[in-house]
């Protein structure tokens, strides 16, 4: 009896076995190939390069809605980003306000007529030094080395730290599933999912394929988008010969966005 | 023989051994029997014709998740998006656009698998099913 009952467990043990890790045993054997060594991966050959990407946007150029509308419009349809009609759970990469809520601390008591109606577009700074990366506990949010603050959606949990950490409220909350509020989807660009952050990304995706931002390259001149770090940049040519300001300064994150007021 | 050495309800004990084991072995046997045979998936047009994906068919069959994994992160962290592979063949790393431009099909390529294997993953939250829905 001892002896047929060991007998059985070990054939069922091993039976058992055979059918549950089959499969497993097959993965390994045909893993690890050695083919690893040749792969490459790399940046396309068109990718535009900069040591510190940055934005000058001349609000000279941009006076009314009609003139910043198709800029946020544009932005907004290649990224999938919903439109959501609760303003609580408004998503916006880019979007237009008023100088005394763009400039909070810069703000006189009264204003030029001009400045007072401007619509001025804000969107993420992509600072030189970001609080919300500091803020992000798995480094979903991080800075690449071109300057560019990224949001890895892979990685981001939800925590919202870097919405509390941005001081300019450049990011939106996924509180429902986007899908469903996307009129017409781009089906290039991933959409994302509730429970996520996003903001801008200085369109990392078109810069890859040589491409400029989308809100640059509709803008007709208005925006111009550079290496901040190479004097000889457009950038810094519009730097050198107009009068810039950028939101916030005294908070020190030194944000790359510029504006000619 | 002496009481003690007696198995009481024997009868009922080994009726209630049997039906306990079968009960729990049964996953076992349940699928040794029918087990289920791996499923057919379906290749577009495209696939066929381009006889190889961005690697061996044994390699995509059982690292594309890995590779999938390292796409992403290279992709988005390391601004990287160009695979080149061991023929050195050149591929977009885009799940969308290079990936379910191929296999437009994944009903009948991606999800008969993951069926299978209940895998369940949730790169389709956010990456469109179909770039260009063809069969
Ligand atoms: S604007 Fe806000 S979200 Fe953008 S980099 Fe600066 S702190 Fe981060
Ligand atoms: S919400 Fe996401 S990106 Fe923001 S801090 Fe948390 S994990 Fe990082
Ligand atoms: S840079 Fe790109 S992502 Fe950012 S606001 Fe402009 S179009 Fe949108």
């Amino acid at each position: 009896m001892e002896n047929s009952r060991r007998h059985f467990l070990k054939i069922a043990g091993i039976s058992a076995l055979g059918v549950g890790t089959k499969p497993v045993l097959d993965a390994f054997a045909s893993s690890g190939g050695g083919h690893e060594k040749q792969v490459q991966l790399k940046a396309g050959e068109k990718a535009l390069k900069a040591k510190n990407w940055g934005m000058v946007i001349d609000t000279r150029k941009l006076k009314t809605k009609e003139d910043v509308e198709p800029l946020i419009e544009i932005c907004h349809s290649i990224h999938n980003v919903p439109k959501l009609e609760n303003q609580r759970h408004e998503i916006k990469w880019i979007w237009e306000t008023e100088y005394k809520h763009a400039f909070t601390g810069n703000e006189n008591k009264y204003l030029d007529e001009s400045t007072e109606h401007t619509p001025f577009l804000v969107m993420c700074n992509h600072c030189e030094n970001p609080p919300c990366c500091r803020a992000c506990p798995t480094e979903a949010t991080f800075q690449r080395e071109d300057g560019i603050v990224l949001m890895d959606f892979h990685r981001c949990i939800g925590c919202r730290f870097c919405m509390a950490a941005c001081p300019y409220g450049s990011r939106s909350f996924n509180f429902l599933d986007p899908r469903g509020f996307i009129k017409e989807q781009n089906k290039k660009f991933p959409t994302r999912m509730k429970g996520v952050v996003e903001k801008c990304n200085f369109c990392a995706e078109r810069l890859a394929e040589g491409l400029m931002p989308a809100c640059v390259e509709a803008s007709k001149g208005a925006i111009a988008f550079g290496d901040l770090d190479d004097p000889n940049s457009d950038v810094r040519k519009l730097l050198k010969e107009n009068y810039t300001i950028r939101r916030k300064q005294n908070l020190g994150t030194e944000p790359s966005v510029y504006y000619i007021v | 023989m002496p009481e003690y050495k007696r198995m009481y309800n024997k009868d009922k004990v080994i009726t209630g051994l049997i039906i306990f084991l079968a009960v729990m072995t049964f996953p076992f046997w349940y699928n040794h029997g029918k087990a289920a045979p791996a499923p057919k998936i379906e290749l577009t047009k495209e696939a066929k014709a381009a006889k190889q994906c961005v690697r061996d068919k044994d390699y995509m069959k059982t690292e594309h998740m890995q590779l999938l994994d390292e796409w992403r992160d290279v992709v988005v962290r390391e601004g990287k998006r160009m695979y080149v592979n061991t023929e050195g063949k050149e591929f977009n790393m885009s799940l969308s656009n290079s990936c379910l431009e191929c296999h437009s099909n994944k009903a009948e390529f991606c999800d008969r698998c993951h069926d299978y294997a209940s895998a369940d993953p949730y790169c389709w939250d956010c990456h469109i099913d179909n770039p260009k829905e063809k069969k």
